[in-house]
């Protein structure tokens, strides 16, 4: 009986199973089975890690090869199972050592010569890996960095099949890659960049402090996408946990050469308004890979011409919005993506966009111009706090050659000011000015006595909803916070008040 | 004969003598019906009737000579052994079906591959 067994890692969502490999070879006619419901990738396994042994100098046993993956219910995929199937056919032929069980997890897709290729999702599968007690991890090559930023395991890259059997036969261990770890959080776009703005950088900072989602609206050229793309630059830099989640996120998506390895830096991503709903939050048939909300997750979800985004698309945010996660089911099973984003859409004002200032150059009819913002939901624009009209800089702004203030000065007072909120919020659920609940809103966080009758006034003067009295009240907070103030004043208000100018056009 | 005919009648010979060698007794050789042919079928000592699939080959540039027997061959295989146990009123005997590689390299050098009850 030519038995043995290895284990690896397979993900549902950011959560990592443990699978066994074990393979059984016997007599009878040549073959090769592979059980524990595998999708398309996986079972063409067989001829990868067939073609990759021969390649290598080893033997392909002409025997009956039985490989069974297990747990057998759960559905796995992808092709990081070639590795670890090659590596047991052979111990189950006694070619090398057997596997000492629980010590090591092998990834790795193996190609026709033998070379091994670099897969997703490394980082959470490794990670699970340290968490089911495993000591040692033998990863590809090109993985080795995001493996490395777990810390407690071993992590051996390996460039080939050759290099993995060098390493069981006599425990030579591989040359690793330098692997960089530390990254500053160097954002090459800066604040200081953009011309005038002096309202708009207040609403980008406010929102930054209470994590406030934003809608900017205006013509087009007038920087809303400069603006939205530096707001990753003021949000404060995230915390280790957060690293290793948002990096994790973008292992399994792929997407880890667009971003800094350890970055501290909030993503940023901006999905075209073209997007469907499976782009925008996850899916996919086999494995279900994480939408723009998850990429998004800790940072900044960022949609250009919102309006123009299909309805249910723009829905399908409603979801994350609510609960910071994201649950896609389908066939294969139901995964779930942590999504909490700060979310920032842009819209032109009017179809032609030229609906500005006087609206001179403007040629829609006062009817298209009220449809056009109506395509944004309104259960949507109930979770957006901020609205701003972003307007060309006038020619003083433009001829000034002074440079704005930077993200570096503006990123320092959000911190400050986050600061004061957390401590504010130490023993409730919420962290932040914009996640205070209606009822504790009217309880224990009302503002100053001039700044609630400033409020209520409104109300009677029919400008104000109870829906946007809550959301006044909450970006006072924020801005209380700004400017050190221990309970909004009247100002703080009035300017919370002032920050949904772009109200009226969206009644 | 063609070279192709003369190779498999060679490998067939070759497993014969090796069955009996092992006290098979050979009680058929190339049963042909419309549906296919049976190579080789022989009688265990202990009353099992034994149906051969035998695959020769000169060489295994084209892979494992067993990797032959697809499975719709191994189908077709069940189904012809049925029908000479019915032929031969066998029927109810217990059987079992082998398959045999054969390897001829240079100077008829034989090399055998046995594998027992594959299907």
């Amino acid at each position: 009986m030519a038995l043995a067994l290895t284990s690896t890692v397979s993900l549902t969502g950011l959560i990592g199973n443990l699978i066994d490999v074990e393979v059984d070879i016997s007599d009878g006619l040549p073959g090769y089975i592979l059980l524990g419901l595998p999708d398309a990738a996986l079972n063409e396994s067989k001829d990868r890690v067939r073609a990759a042994l021969v390649n290598s100098g080893e033997v392909w046993p002409n025997k009956k090869v039985t490989v069974s993956l297990s747990p057998a219910w759960l559905p796995k995929s992808g092709s990081a199972f070639d590795l670890p199937i090659a590596l047991t056919l052979l111990m189950a032929q006694g070619l090398i050592p057997k596997d000492e069980p629980g010590t090591t997890i092998y990834l790795g897709e193996l190609a026709l010569d033998g070379q091994v290729r670099s897969v997703r999702g490394v980082l959470p599968a490794v990670l699970a890996a340290k968490k089911y007690g495993f000591t040692k991890a033998l990863v590809p090559f090109k993985n080795y960095a995001e493996a490395k930023c777990v810390s407690g395991i071993d992590v051996i890259a390996i460039t080939s099949l050759h290099d993995a059997l060098n390493y069981l036969r006599s425990g030579e261990v591989p040359d690793s890659p330098e692997a960089i770890l530390e990254s500053g959080s160097d954002y090459f776009l800066d604040l200081c960049d953009v011309a005038g703005q002096i309202g708009a950088r207040r609403a980008l900072e406010v929102a930054a402090i209470g994590g406030h989602h934003l809608l900017l609206i205006g013509p087009p050229g007038t920087g809303k996408t400069m603006l939205a793309e530096r707001i990753p630059s003021i949000l404060p830099p995230l915390n280790e946990e957060s690293i290793l989640e948002v990096t994790a996120i973008h292992s399994i998506a792929g997407t880890l050469l667009d971003r800094e390895l350890l970055s501290k830096l909030p993503p940023f991503v901006a999905p075209h308004h073209t997007t469907t709903a499976p782009a925008m939050i996850g899916g996919g048939a086999h494995a279900i890979r994480p939408g723009a909300t998850s990429l998004a997750h800790q940072g900044v979800l960022f949609i250009d011409e919102a309006p123009e985004c299909a309805r249910g698309v723009l829905d399908s945010l409603r979801q994350p919005l609510e609960s910071g996660n994201v649950t896609i089911s389908r066939a294969v099973g139901s995964v779930t993506y942590p999504a909490r984003f700060m979310l920032v859409l842009a819209a032109n004002p009017c179809p032609c966009g030229r609906f500005s200032g006087r609206g001179r150059s403007c040629t829609c009819t006062q009817i298209a111009i009220r449809r056009y913002l109506q395509r944004l939901s309104g259960p949507l624009l109930d979770r957006i706090d901020i609205r701003v009209f972003v307007d060309s800089p006038s020619r003083i702004e433009m001829a000034s050659d002074e440079l704005g203030e930077s993200s570096a000065v503006v990123r320092e007072r959000v911190i400050a000011a986050r600061a004061i909120a957390d401590e504010r919020f130490s023993g409730s659920p919420w962290r932040l000015n914009s996640q205070i609940p209606p009822s504790e809103l009217r309880k224990r966080y009302r503002a100053e006595k001039l700044g609630m009758n400033f409020l209520h006034t409104e109300l009677d003067n029919e400008r104000l909803s109870a829906r946007g009295f809550h959301k006044v009240l909450r970006i006072s907070w924020s801005i209380a916070d700004a400017n050190g103030h221990s309970i909004p004043s009247r100002e703080d208000v009035e300017s919370a008040f002032r920050l949904r100018e772009g109200m009226e056009m969206l009644a | 004969m063609g070279t192709k005919q003369l190779i498999g009648a060679l490998g067939e010979d070759f497993v014969a003598k090796y069955l009996v060698g092992k006290n098979y007794e050979i009680l058929d050789r190339n049963w042909r019906i419309r549906e296919g042919e049976i190579d080789l079928v022989a009688m265990s000592e202990h009353g099992i009737v034994v149906f051969i699939e035998v695959k020769t080959r000169t060489s295994i540039a084209f892979g494992h000579p067993l990797e032959a027997i697809t499975r719709d061959k191994a189908y077709r295989l069940q189904k012809l052994a049925l029908a000479w146990l019915t032929v031969h009123h066998r029927w109810g005997f217990e059987y079992r079906i082998d398959a045999a590689a054969v390897l001829i390299s240079k100077g008829e050098k034989f090399e055998i591959d046995y594998r027992i009850a594959v299907l």
